[in-house]
């Protein structure tokens, strides 16, 4: 076990030089005169700002010497001044990194609460009415984009339930009940698209456990029908869940961007979209860092996590 | 489950949806593909002319969808989005079919430090949420539609090369490709004759989902402004301006909104059923669909 986690936390080391990496190439992608893009046309002309900007990025050394001295000011904590509004980018996102984390945890949590009794359902009424509708609505759920299923919400919010939007957003350190109650709209359609994938790994996992032989023996010895579905197959079954629920956080995190902009909330996602908007290139750069490591972060700690549940994996 | 009867593969998904999957799918796709060939002839108006006075008109005889803000007919914008949304998509799976397929075999087939080297770059990749990497690259190349390929085809590639280096680096030791080799076959023939061949069903699979995957997030990107440029009638971006007048007419997104969801839909559809096809064992089961 140490060996493996051992030897999954070495490769983490090649993938976050990799991420950091083609982060700092992104602003080299530009076509044209970086100093000239990153300024603007009108302060560009300001001898004094160019100067500046030019110590600042270190870009009057070599692109390697840069690289290095940008990753060691990450390294610091030092992400870089924001092009636009001149505050620092690790403040701005400190300042909505909460934000993005409670829409994903809340999210992932929708997700799972509505994905896995659904997978479980389909699974033991496999081939009837409920799993053909339980497939229908995966399928639906995972072909509708999210910003749809939000601005839909949206609609029918302000028609059905208008005391939700009021709500806004609320710091959850503030005032919690209220917050997670405001945030519940954007995570459940965040969640749903999730969930529908959740539903059909569990179905699939389900089957194959409840085809296996020590579910037949637990069957035959005269255990209860409950207890075979929730004590011998579901805990089996759930492994495999956990194993993808990692990949799912990935682009949960992806969609987490989107659905903020909908739903305008001030997460990272928006602190980006609005950079991108501003071309505030290093707050663009600092944020795609910090939620790319964050979200393999989590895949590791998931992926880690499903080899403690599962103990008959092999650490190889 | 109360008879306790072990199932089996052909029992396991409802049969009637799994054989009506290919048909949908089909179906849809075939019609995408249609409004897209066909959007002169079948849309009403042109996607670009306005009526004035006829703002926001509800859905009604004369316009079957309704208009949009500025007096647009939003079945016309509908029909050509599809010229849109397919004109990104399929270049961009197709580009990255060609050159990931090409990739993939030729690491599976010699390994080496080549193929350690890429498995490395790969991981990278993967490790972005997709979107994100995507809003970053067109935001840094600036958005038009080439740029918009390219990311996505970039994007989309590193899928292809690990399905065609896995599925090389599994026929290349079997007996008909040692046998083949031992014949004097060259690298090039075993490739295309043997590994490619072999490889065929599943990138089929693989291109109808990438296919979904891509739409929704152009869809996505347009959505935010950094896709297809107006007056160019990308759902995403109808769907992004009509958000500000849902309240009143939820035409301007349902509209766009219903016609993004059945892309992917009929994408999704013909690989699902593309893969039961394939491997009717496993069917329904194991689908990893980001």
């Amino acid at each position: 076990m140490a060996a493996y986690v051992g030897t999954r936390l070495l490769l983490l080391i090649p993938t976050l030089v990799g991420v950091s990496l083609l982060t700092f190439f992104l602003i080299h992608l530009i076509p044209g005169d970086l100093v000239t893009i990153l300024l603007g046309i009108t302060a560009s002309q300001n001898e004094q700002t160019r100067q500046a900007l030019i110590h600042a990025l270190h870009l009057d050394r070599p692109l390697a010497v840069q690289y290095l001295l940008w990753l060691g000011a990450v390294l610091r904590g030092d992400l870089g001044h924001s092009l636009v509004t001149g505050l620092s980018v690790r403040d701005e996102l400190v300042r909505s990194y909460p934000v993005t984390l409670q829409l994903a945890l809340m999210a992932m949590a929708i997700a799972l609460a509505a994905g896995i009794p659904m997978g479980v359902l389909a699974a033991t009424r496999a081939g009837r009415a409920l799993d053909a509708s339980t497939r229908v609505f995966s399928l639906l759920f995972i072909s509708a984009p999210a910003f749809f299923i939000g601005t839909v919400v949206i609609i029918a919010g302000a028609r059905y339930a208008p005391w939700l939007h009021t709500l806004g957003y609320v710091p959850f350190a503030e005032q919690p009940a209220r917050s997670i109650l405001g945030m519940l709209p954007a995570a459940a359609s965040l969640g749903l698209a999730i969930s529908a994938i959740i539903a059909r790994f569990t179905r699939s996992s389900m089957l194959d456990v409840l085809g296996q032989d020590f579910v037949r023996t637990a069957r035959a010895k005269g255990v209860a029908d409950r207890a075979v579905v929730f004590k011998h197959a579901l805990r089996n079954a759930l492994i495999p869940v956990v194993a993808t629920a990692g990949t799912q956080f990935v682009y949960l995190i992806g969609g987490a961007v989107i659905i903020e902009e909908v739903f305008a909330l001030p997460g990272m996602g928006r602190l980006v979209v609005n950079a991108i908007y501003q071309r505030d290139y290093t707050t663009i750069q600092g944020a795609v860092l910090v939620l790319t490591s964050g979200a393999v972060l989590v895949n590791l700690t998931l992926d880690l996590l499903y080899h403690v549940i599962d103990r008959r994996i092999l650490y190889a | 489950m109360s008879d306790g009867s072990p199932r089996t593969g052909a029992a396991r998904s409802p049969r009637a949806l799994r054989s009506g999957s290919l048909l949908a799918g089909g179906l849809i796709v075939a019609g995408l593909l249609a409004a897209a060939l066909a959007a002169p002839w079948l849309s009403p108006y042109a996607p670009t002319r306005i009526f004035p006075g006829a703002e926001i008109a509800p859905p009604g005889p004369r316009f079957l969808l309704g208009t949009d803000e500025v007096g647009r007919d939003i079945l016309s914008r509908l029909l050509y989005g599809a010229r849109v949304s397919l004109g990104v998509a399929i270049p961009s799976v197709g580009l990255a079919a060609l050159a990931g397929t090409t990739l993939g075999v030729g690491l599976g087939y010699w390994g080496g430090a080549p193929d350690l080297l890429a498995m490395r770059l790969f991981d990278v990749l993967f490790a972005f949420p997709p979107i994100l990497l995507a809003i970053a690259l067109v935001a840094a190349l600036g958005p038009s539609t080439v740029n918009l390929i390219l990311t996505i085809a970039v994007l989309t590639l590193p899928q292809f090369a690990m399905l065609a280096r896995s599925a090389t680096l599994a026929v290349k030791p079997q007996d008909f490709v040692q046998a083949a080799r031992a014949l004097g076959a060259s690298h090039g023939r075993i490739l295309c004759a043997h590994v490619l061949r072999n490889i065929t069903p599943a990138l089929a699979v693989q291109t109808s989902l990438s296919l979904s995957i891509v739409i929704l997030v152009e869809a996505a990107l347009s959505f935010l402004g950094l896709g297809t440029q107006p007056p160019a009638p990308s759902w995403g971006g109808m769907l992004s301006r009509g958000r500000q007048y849902m309240a009143i007419a939820p035409w301007l997104v349902l509209g766009p909104g219903l016609a993004i969801m059945l892309a992917v839909l009929g994408f999704n559809l013909l690989g699902d059923a593309q893969r039961d096809l394939l491997d009717p064992r496993r069917a329904a089961a194991d689908r990893r669909i980001p």
